[in-house]
């Protein structure tokens, strides 16, 4: 019965984890581009997708690498970029049992993404830890295969295609935030003021010298404290990110 | 070797800041300044990161323009992730094919 129980599980995190997977390897493959022009090899493209596994934060890690940036840089920027995880992660919490194993409660976490945690949230009741983890990893395996085969790809491809493809990331940005913001008022104007607030850090003599990690960084911090002083969220909502 | 530095350092942030609030918090977050703050965040970051970047990305930043343009509209519209980005790339590849 339980044998039985937990292999129900396992195909179910593999029929979830299949779609996520396909969306990653196309978005992590123009990802891959972006580490090829910051010098990483196909292995380091795929070690660094497979333990990191987070769009935004990889994308900043590859740039920075580009920048040859320090590596308290490194480390700030992607608590930054990452930080929503730590609210997830408390969420998640919330579907163990009390007394869930410690290892549990590490793997768990360290299959944090945006999707993932959608389908953890997803779940009724007590989460199934066998299910989570096995759609994490085959999504998390099609997420640094992708990374690898950018990489290699990029050597292949030709410039026009290349340039086109280093779009996709900003295309999978954009499906994330503007379909919040279409629905919450807040969420419209804040991205208005961070794509202002942006281009203003881009150009502007003095700001323009601040490296893309720094910058992020920045304006981050600004422009969500003023939002979370200004429109403090009601109590469900918070909940989600 | 400095890049497998680089790769170790991010890696162990994000896992820390993945298990952590499993590991230790067993209960919600309180304080609605740090719910509203955390809500917050993904979006602004996000949407930093996207302009003026993505014009900055392509050969031709008219290209890249229209793309966040497309971009824009078809997320409104409601569009996926994966949609999106494929119209995003065809868009760059398009008008690069036809203002060289």
């Amino acid at each position: 019965m339980q044998d039985n129980l937990s292999r129900s599980d396992t195909l179910r995190g593999l029929r979830d984890g299949l779609p996520i997977g396909l969306g990653y390897f196309a978005v992590a493959f123009s990802l891959g581009i972006t580490a090829k022009s910051a010098g990483l090899s196909p292995f380091q493209g795929f070690i660094a997708s497979f333990l990191n596994h987070a769009s935004a934060g990889e994308y900043a890690l590859f740039t920075l690498i580009g920048e040859n940036a320090a590596f308290f840089e490194i480390a700030l920027v992607i608590f930054i970029t990452n930080m929503r995880y730590l609210l997830m992660s408390a969420a998640l919490s919330q579907k163990l049992s009390p007394d869930a194993p410690m290892l549990h409660r590490v793997l768990v976490g360290f299959g944090i993404t945006d999707e993932i945690f959608g389908l953890g949230i997803a779940e009724k009741g007590r989460l199934s830890v066998r299910y989570i983890l096995t759609a994490f990893l085959l999504a998390d395996i099609m997420w640094s295969s992708g990374t690898f085969c950018g990489i290699v790809a990029g050597n292949i491809l030709p410039a026009a295609v290349v340039s086109a493809l280093s779009v996709a990331i900003y295309g999978m940005f954009l499906a994330i935030i503007i379909p919040p913001a279409r629905k919450n008022r807040v969420i419209l104007a804040l991205v208005a003021v961070s794509f202002a607030l942006s281009l203003l850090f881009s150009a502007a003599p003095l700001l323009s010298d601040l490296s893309s990690g720094t910058k992020t960084m920045v304006l981050t911090i600004a422009i969500s404290a003023a939002a979370a002083l200004l429109f403090p969220v009601k109590d469900e909502k918070g909940g989600r990110a | 070797m400095r890049v497998y530095a680089y790769i170790l350092i991010a890696a162990l942030v994000s896992f820390l800041v993945r298990t952590l609030p499993l590991t230790l918090i067993r209960r919600e977050i309180k304080s609605r300044f740090i719910r509203s703050f955390l809500f917050y965040v993904p979006y602004v970051t996000l949407a930093v990161m996207t302009f003026p970047a993505i014009v900055n990305a392509t050969e031709s930043p008219v290209a890249g323009v229209i793309a966040l343009i497309v971009g824009i509209v078809m997320s409104y519209l409601g569009a996926g992730l994966f949609p999106v980005a494929v119209c995003c790339c065809l868009t760059v590849f398009i008008v690069e094919f036809f203002t060289k």
